[in-house]
């Protein structure tokens, strides 16, 4: 029995390895093989062209620009309100919360990366519902910052983790050498340990990009539409490529907009995967540099 | 200079006291808005009828969809995980063990709509083909897009938890005259076996939480099935869906109770992978 168990084991493990890349990779050629040029001008602005939709606002039906627009414009705004409560979190985490503090907070925190995001949706959902009861003229209604609001509480865990980790690897005596010097603790946290953990700080921040530019289910309750272009303020509806998948996969009415959704699909997959790279590479840049010091 | 030391203090209190504030108002307002449908409908809710023509707004169907397409995808997503992990960690080549940890990370930023997308074209041809008659939206390509979904994550688990048993005792097995698979079989396993429980609650917390691929995939009929092959609707699919009826009636309210459920179920999950595997996470 044993020595039949053991060999398996080695042929299942490639097996298994064998089986899950083949998987990934016959998901993600086919999306590819299926769009059409996803990163020229035509699928981007239609038949409107770069200049004309970027300098002279000309708006665009038949291309991805409001979608692609949308998405960034809801990152970035998502990930400014999220850094600054994040990172604060995790140094609180690491710096200063104690025993039953550290441990009820940690807790919370895992529970909250662990809550579904439509969850998180209909908490957005919630709060325009109650502003709107409370405020009837004033609500912002479903819109890009409802949205970005939402988002932000879904990466802020990932935030706080990244940043507690970071600061929890760096040297103990790094860590102690501001205070040595006579720093009172935020002064060590200021100009010692931000500085020192910045770099693995940011690739969690890039990789709370990425989460924020795939979730889907959160934006269609607080203010992704079909057709909305670009938004004007942040208090309008917007577009973005996830929801533009979805919505196209199950309302498609021609070959033509079907392709776009593959389009879409390819640019989506190339967003997140381009944020990846950029926080592994400055991770493993970190580490390596880490480990020259030591 | 002040300024910004004391910004930062502020910064730093407020963000954690921020996270904990949020976390149980999320609870709090789903409660207060899910009063009216609970104490209207009472235990009618947990009845098997969803028709709102008819006033019968039973949520069982949606709470049967979530755990029959979730727990199917992580008895697929548990044994490949597990044989990944242990490549990775133990079996594979040295080259090739690293770029399985690189694979794995990148998998993980895949969008979940683009699975769910290439699923209908990928899948739902398949299972139309071999579930005889039906529409091939079904609990069965639902769950084995998400199986693929929560790989990464309980591969992450098993890597990790495999990979910190301890050096010493490593050697000791080897010392002991045992294979690198034997090693594994019945050193590392029992070992890592708390971090695999944990991987796992995580893994089917992430299958009942994912609303793209059942909503995209699964069909949505909100009535209990006979089959892997027929349609069946989720509690995070039902959010989705019935968010577009009116503010006021009892169908809108329901989809808070179902909320309520998904937060309790996955806080669980949570909560359990912690004490298990504790600040690992």
């Amino acid at each position: 029995m044993r020595k039949l168990k053991a060999p398996f084991l080695k042929i299942f493990s490639y097996f298994s390895f064998i089986l899950y890349v083949g998987v990934f990779i016959f998901f993600t050629s086919y999306l590819f093989i299926r769009s059409e040029a996803p990163f020229s001008s035509v699928s981007i602005f239609g038949e409107s062209s770069f200049v004309k939709a970027v300098f002279y606002n000309e708006p665009v039906f038949d291309g991805l620009y409001p979608a692609l627009c949308g998405t960034l414009l809801l990152v970035v705004i998502s990930v400014l309100i999220a850094v600054p409560f994040g990172t604060g979190t995790g140094l609180w985490l690491s710096e200063f919360a104690k025993g039953k503090k550290l441990k009820i907070m940690a807790l919370l925190i895992d529970v909250l990366s662990g809550m579904p995001s439509i969850v998180i949706g209909l908490f957005g959902f919630s709060f325009i519902l109650i502003f709107h009861k409370i405020f009837p003229d004033k609500s912002p209604g479903f819109s890009i910052i409802v949205s970005a609001f939402s988002l932000s509480i879904l990466v802020l865990p990932y935030i706080a983790k990244s940043t507690q980790t970071a600061i929890n690897s760096l040297d103990k005596s790094l860590k102690l050498s501001g205070l040595s010097l006579g720093a009172d603790k935020i002064e060590n946290i200021r100009y010692i340990l931000l500085p020192n953990a910045f770099p693995s700080i940011l690739s969690g921040i890039l990789l709370a990009l990425a989460r924020c530019a795939e979730d889907t289910a959160v934006i269609m309750l607080t203010g992704a539409v079909a057709n909305a272009g670009i938004p004007g303020n942040i208090f309008e509806r917007f577009e973005a490529l996830p929801f533009f998948i979805y919505y196209t996969s199950s309302e498609y009415t021609s070959q033509n907009e079907l392709t776009m959704a593959f389009n879409a699909s390819v640019l989506l997959i190339f967003i997140c995967i381009i944020l990846f790279i950029i926080s592994f590479g400055i991770n493993s840049i970190a580490s390596g540099k880490k480990k020259r010091i030591k | 200079m002040r300024f910004y030391n004391h910004l930062l203090k502020v910064t730093i209190f407020s963000g954690a006291a921020l996270c904990a504030v949020v976390i149980l108002l999320v609870f709090l307002i789903m409660v207060f808005l899910s009063f009216p449908f609970f104490s209207h409908e009472g235990i009618k809710i947990f009845s098997q009828s969803w028709n709102p023509s008819s006033g019968s707004y039973g949520i069982a169907p949606m709470i049967f969809g979530t755990i029959i397409t979730a727990v199917p995808a992580v008895l697929i997503a548990f044994p490949i995980s597990l044989g990944y992990a242990v490549f990775a960690a133990e079996t594979g080549n040295k080259y090739l063990k690293k770029t399985a940890v690189i694979i794995i990370r990148a998998a993980s930023s895949i969008p979940t709509v683009v699975y769910a997308f290439a699923g209908i074209f990928l899948i739902v041809p398949i299972v139309r083909k071999i579930g005889a008659g039906g529409s091939g939206y079904s609990i069965f390509s639902a769950s084995l897009v998400l199986a693929i979904l929560i790989s990464p994550t309980m591969i992450f688990f098993f890597y990790d938890s495999l990979k910190s048993v301890g050096k010493p005792i490593q050697q000791g097995a080897f010392a002991l005259g045992a294979t690198k698979s034997e090693k594994v079989l019945f050193l590392s396993f029992p070992a890592a076996k708390k971090g695999i429980f944990a991987g796992t609650f995580l893994g089917l917390g992430r299958a009942l939480g994912d609303t793209m691929i059942s909503l995209m995939l699964a069909g949505n009929s909100p009535s209990i099935p006979d089959s892997a092959f027929e349609s069946a609707r989720t509690l995070t699919a039902h959010i989705a869906l019935v968010m577009a009826a009116d503010y006021d009636s009892p169908e809108f309210r329901s989809v808070f109770a179902c909320g309520i459920i998904l937060y309790l179920l996955t806080a669980f999950l949570s909560i359990t992978a912690n004490y298990l595997y504790k600040g690992k996470i």
